[in-house]
């Protein structure tokens, strides 16, 4: 299988490592091309921040007011040690506080679906973001659904590699339920990608069937509602 | 027995190494009082660099005082956060001036009920007025002033020592780079006070108390005292703690003797923290500093809003809780954490996980050292701060 540092999890805890000190080549694809997206000097929340290396590189080449938040104590602390803004908590809890538009930039990569309520966190994120950006696994995905239609049982990779019974994942969805639930809840998308495993993007319409058959992960820019 | 008067009572605070400052206006307490001359007593560690952007305030809790990081001039005791200070240590003296100033009220040389009351010439007793957590930070800005300190690098303190940090951000925001609350809380509970009102009762229940006026009567409540300080130690402490270190182990003995002596290790160690404590500390003072900390609710003071409270551009915060603090548990940092969100201030907010409760704040915790120097360093390289010579 792929490189893991390279590759993109469908899994969360199938993720590469997000080393605070990685050097701008060393982090990871999918979060480089958000960082590609970040205006400098941007005021950025990144949400299930691991332990920073977005927030670091951020910080470093682009001059971003950066903080995070993650819900692992391991996380929060070597983020903290490395001179990071990041405070332990979850998406669920702990973001209704925050101002209307309180940050340029909200990113939720690869945790969307481990929350408990997704359309509630999509729906703080551009309340409280001018922009969001979101990533996650597409279970949408052909080879997922070949391993139900084939095997009967939840599909289990080497990218999505948690058991049924004991997995973070809690709401999985593909990138046409996405599109759905933004168009529901009367958010505009301003742009999307679609990822391969390894994080290399093309270029499909989210809303055909390719992209929901072909792409391992979506990524979406929303507009914020401030 | 208890007419015994403790080292404290004997010594005038003059005598005791560190530095005083007289402030000789009157300051405009909460109460409503104007109260003054008064001395604030206060200790430092390390140089003042000459733009003087290196001073970091550290605030004691309850039963703490100036002596941060070197023995205490009355029990001999290692300083409470020796193990922070030091060159190269998280609270590095090659590089920061730290600050420590004893709290107004307080019984180490800054002014408090047992200092004399220059109207009667008798000592202050209960005629001393009641303070607030608001009035010793006025006192410490006050001192901040007269050291030439315009803003502090960061200012910091565990338990009541979070409650003075909280206090400078709310009233002195421009003049903090950084903050770090330890084991607080924006306001305290109502189990805190309770736990507070059992212990000065405990003290007014002593007949050596006689009143509050101990002092000129040749009396020391000690019992009182002692009692407040064992039943406060619980507090400090956990449960899993508690009986890692005890257990139910028999003190120097191999039965129960069916009597009411200290059987249990338990009960000695918590006889020896009440007794060590009536050494060093004030009866009447640990009754008007309880009373401050029960006092402070920043919302209160906001109209009932926290996020209120925190005003113009914040320092940065660096909120620490412990896992296993059930007297100011991490759910009361979560909430400052919100408020704090809610004025989109910088926060960092680190959740420790220890079983050593409350008390982990002043104990050897390798997270909260890691925590407190990344963090610091951190706002020091944003604040353009390098170590001194070198």
């Amino acid at each position: 299988m792929a490189d893991r540092s390279a590759a993109l999890p469908l899994g969360i805890d199938a993720g590469g490592p997000r080393i605070a000190s990685a050097a701008p080549d060393e982090l990871r694809r999918d979060l480089r091309l958000i960082a590609e997206m970040i205006e400098p000097g941007s005021r950025v929340l990144d949400i299930g921040c691991g332990d920073g290396a977005l927030l670091a590189y951020l910080a470093r080449e682009k001059d971003v007011d950066a903080r995070g938040m993650e819900l692992s104590q391991s996380g929060v602390n070597a983020c903290v040690r490395h001179g990071l803004s990041v405070i332990q908590g979850d998406a669920d809890r702990d973001l209704d506080a925050f101002p209307v538009g309180a940050f340029d930039v909200v990113v939720l990569s690869q945790t969307l679906q481990a929350t408990r309520r997704p359309r509630h966190v999509v729906e703080t994120l551009v309340r409280i973001g001018k922009r969001a950006i979101v990533s996650f696994p597409n279970f949408g995905f052909w080879r997922i659904r070949l391993s139900l239609l084939w095997r009967g049982r939840m599909p289990v990779s080497e990218l999505l590699n948690n058991p049924w019974y004991d997995t973070p994942n809690i709401h999985l969805c593909t990138i046409r339920d996405f599109v759905r639930l933004c168009d529901e809840i009367g958010t505009e998308i301003e742009r999307s990608v679609t990822l391969d495993r390894h994080g290399r993007s093309f270029s499909l319409d989210p809303r055909g069937g390719l992209a929901n058959l072909l792409a391992e992960q979506g990524m979406f820019v929303l507009s914020g509602k401030a | 027995m208890s007419t015994v008067t403790a080292p404290l009572l004997k010594r005038p605070g003059k005598e005791w190494p560190g530095h005083s400052f007289i402030v000789s206006e009157p300051l405009r307490l909460d109460c409503g009082i104007d109260f003054g001359p008064f001395t604030i007593a206060y200790q430092t560690y390390g140089r003042l660099n000459a733009e003087r952007s290196n001073a970091v305030l550290i605030c004691h809790a309850l039963s703490g005082d100036q002596y941060v990081a070197e023995p205490h001039p009355i029990t001999g005791a290692a300083g409470w956060w020796t193990t922070l200070v030091g060159p190269g240590g998280v609270l590095d003296t090659d590089r920061y001036f730290l600050i420590c100033a004893n709290v107004l009220g307080g019984c180490m040389g800054t002014t408090g009920p047992k200092e004399v009351n220059p109207a009667t010439g008798e000592p202050w007793a209960l005629n001393f007025p009641v303070i607030t957590i608001r009035d010793m930070v006025r006192a410490q800005k006050l001192l901040i002033e007269h050291l030439g300190i315009e803003k502090l690098f960061c200012v910091m303190g565990g338990s009541m020592g979070a409650m003075q940090v909280l206090q400078w951000a709310s009233s002195y925001p421009e003049s903090v780079v950084a903050a770090v609350p330890i084991a607080g809380s924006a306001r305290h509970s109502a189990q805190n006070i309770a736990f507070h009102e059992v212990g000065r009762q405990a003290i007014i229940a002593d007949p050596d108390w006689c009143g509050g006026r101990y002092l000129s009567l040749g009396h020391n409540p000690a019992r009182g005292l002692a009692v407040a300080r064992m039943a406060a130690h619980i507090t400090y402490l956990s449960e899993a703690a508690l009986h890692r270190k005890f257990g139910r182990n028999l003190q120097d003995r191999n039965a129960v003797t069916y009597g009411f002596d200290a059987d249990f290790q338990v009960e000695s160690y918590l006889r020896h923290q009440g007794s060590t404590f009536v050494d060093r500390f004030d009866a009447n003072s640990y009754l008007y500093i309880t009373r401050a900390m029960d006092y402070f609710d920043l919302a209160a003071e906001h109209g009932g809003s926290l996020p209120a409270a925190f005003p113009g551009t914040q320092p940065r915060f660096c909120i620490i809780s412990f896992t296993s603090d059930w007297l100011f548990p991490t759910s009361e940092s979560r909430a400052l954490v919100h408020a704090l969100n809610a004025v989109a201030a910088n926060v960092s907010f680190v959740e420790i996980e220890t079983d050593k409760g409350h008390d982990a704040f002043l104990l050897h915790e390798p997270e909260l050292f890691a925590t407190l120097r990344g963090f610091l360093a951190g706002c020091a390289e944003h604040r353009g701060l390098t170590r001194f010579w070198g």
